[in-house]
């Protein structure tokens, strides 16, 4: 085979795009875990949430699309910042595979909700991006799109985090829980300042992924398992390790499924992922 | 169609695979991969029997051998290195997906998505062929599935009562300091493990055959792995009926709404059940039977 083969390299700039969207899709996640040490098994499915939002806000209801995907930053928002004033905080003090486990309770109630509410049929924005043509290789504008926002939503957070009073305190509950409420920081308002970021982050991927993907109940098990692996690969609670190893799990992906299937690709990154933890458990750039 | 002796045959199948999990689970081993080794079981002896005609008992010996192969791979450098607690949770969910995916990928064999039915043996009103392992009749199956269920309980009883067990229990709560009084906790793991696994290997070859289809969906991946670790929860981890009564009361509450509201409200039973998760993870950790049991002793 050619080294300069045209696909190849369109696969290879496309796992770069997906690398994006994935990155974007394990910020909130990873954010939740470093502050709060609590990993949202449910993640996906509040992304399932804002995904619906924007459906309906804007076909059934006409709001412009600008605005539907506003509101629904707001409300996968809320629904972060309640999941955590509801669920998590009862169990923050329990066992951390509690905090494991009632999260995943929370998958099955959003998924099954979702089912009741909105029937199993997959729901399609109707809006197509044009796709973006550069000699012989084609890219969809959602992907560029949602690598473009990836980026500045990482060096949105870094600096929220370095340059902000709130971001100071949130890095510093981080570091020591036990300390930082004898500095005048409570911990409870930045637990719950941190979960409604980490959901309006969901909200954001949401709104990308509702422009690629149709929507239906059960999407969040197609993408999820592969967040939390990406946060886990990048050393949990690391958001630049997180944002290394979506790429790399994305040209796993990309080029896997180029060469073989793409449900190989997939069991390549998985198989990847165990073989990291085996090496490094702590992630390829763990604290 | 015997529709109670149905039920009955789901909730000593489930009760049993869903006590192989609990092995490990109460023991701090919570694994989300379990979903892999029914799987293993459920298809290598459908794929087996419908491409070489393989017999299910020497293709059941195939998907063990191949489940233990497995179980070691993962549960080898997993305890090795110490990855505990959801660092175990999540490497055990990325197998179970592995598995999903590889039956999913090899969909010109194992028909994909769509799943696979084992073929037929039962020809011209035969209701039973021994060697194809298929039985048309209700109460052999209700037979053999009580069978394992009573196996599962005495597995259960037996480690309970084992050096082992105390050996696993020190270790969950100190891993450090049981390895310092000469416990081999790499080894201590790794043989429950294998137990656990392989039991489960077993309930999706029984699946397989009593159900006579299997699906990567239903069978293996995130879904069913998570499945028998919320069934658990739900009826108890820590006592030993405790997963026969989760996989009866998550049975009949979804059979009991849709006797009454027919098929009208397609997901309520799975949304009661998942707030009804939470809250039992919440304020009531030992799930149905393990808070039953109290109330009754502090009476």
């Amino acid at each position: 085979m050619d080294i300069f083969d045209v696909f190849l390299l369109e696969a290879i700039v496309n796992g770069l795009l997906l690398g994006g969207l994935l990155a974007l899709l394990s910020l909130g996640l990873n954010l939740i875990f470093g502050v709060i040490d609590v990993v949202w098994i449910c993640y996906a499915e509040l992304i399932m949430c804002g995904m619906y939002t924007v459906y309906y806000l804007y076909v059934q209801y006409h709001w412009p699309l600008a605005l539907a995907m506003l509101a629904a930053i707001a409300l996968v928002a809320l629904l972060g910042f309640a999941l955590h004033q509801f669920v998590i905080r009862p169990v923050l003090s329990a066992e951390p595979i509690n905090q494991l486990l009632v999260t995943g309770g929370m998958l099955f109630f959003l998924q099954a909700a979702a089912t009741l509410a909105f029937g199993i049929e997959f729901r399609n924005l109707g809006v197509t991006l044009p796709s973006v043509r550069v000699g012989e290789m084609s890219f969809s504008a959602a992907r560029l799109l949602a690598f473009t926002l990836a980026l500045a939503g990482v060096v949105g957070l870094w600096l929220f985090l370095r340059k902000t009073y709130l971001g100071t305190a949130i890095r510093a509950i981080s570091q020591d829980r036990a300390i930082m409420p004898l500095m005048g920081v409570s911990p409870a308002r930045i637990f719950g300042i941190t979960s409604a970021l980490g959901g309006a982050l969901a909200g954001l991927a949401a709104c990308l992924l509702v422009l690629q993907y149709d929507v239906h109940p059960a999407i969040g098990l197609s993408f999820g398992p592969i967040v939390f692996l990406i946060c886990v690969l990048g050393g949990l609670g690391n958001l630049f390790g997180g944002f290394v190893a979506a790429f790399v799990f994305a040209q796993f992906i990309a080029v896997g499924g180029f060469f073989f299937h793409l449900e190989w690709g997939y069991v390549l990154a998985f198989v990847f992922f165990i073989v990291v933890m085996f090496w490094r458990p702590q992630g390829i750039l763990g604290r | 169609m015997n529709y109670p002796l149905h039920l009955a045959i789901l909730v000593l199948l489930w009760g049993y695979i869903y006590t192989s999990w609990a092995l490990m689970g109460r023991l701090g081993l919570v694994s989300f991969g379990h979903g892999a080794f029914m799987g293993i079981g459920a298809y290598t002896v459908v794929m087996l029997w419908n491409h070489f005609g393989l017999s299910p008992w020497l293709g059941g010996l195939v998907a063990l051998a191949f489940t233990a192969l497995v179980a070691l791979l993962i549960g080898y450098p997993c305890f090795r290195f110490r990855i505990v607690g959801h660092y175990f949770a999540l490497v055990t969910l990325a197998l179970s997906e592995v598995a999903r995916l590889v039956i999913v990928a090899l969909r010109d064999q194992t028909g994909g998505s769509l799943g696979a039915t084992p073929e037929s043996a039962l020809r011209e009103g035969a209701t039973m062929s021994l060697g194809a392992l298929q039985f048309s009749s209700k109460e052999i199956w209700l037979v053999v599935v009580a069978a394992f269920w009573l196996g599962g309980l005495a597995v259960w009883r037996a480690l309970d009562r084992s050096m082992g067990r105390l050996a696993l229990q020190a270790i969950s709560e100190e891993e450090e300091a049981a390895a310092s009084v000469g416990i081999h906790v790499t080894r201590a793991k790794l043989r429950i493990t294998l137990v656990s696994a392989l039991m489960t290997c077993a309930g999706g070859i029984l699946y397989a055959q009593y159900q006579l289809y299997v699906n990567p969906d239903t069978v293996a991946g995130i879904a069913i792995s998570l499945q028998m670790v919320f069934g658990v929860i739900a009826g108890g981890m820590f006592v030993m009926l405790g997963p026969t009564v989760g996989a009866a009361f998550t049975l009949l509450l979804a059979e009991g709404l849709r006797l009454a509201w027919g098929n009208r409200f397609p997901a309520l039973d799975s949304t009661i059940y998942g707030l009804m998760l939470v809250l039992f993870i919440i304020y009531m950790p030992k799930g149905i039977l393990g808070a039953a049991l109290d109330a009754l002793r502090r009476r």
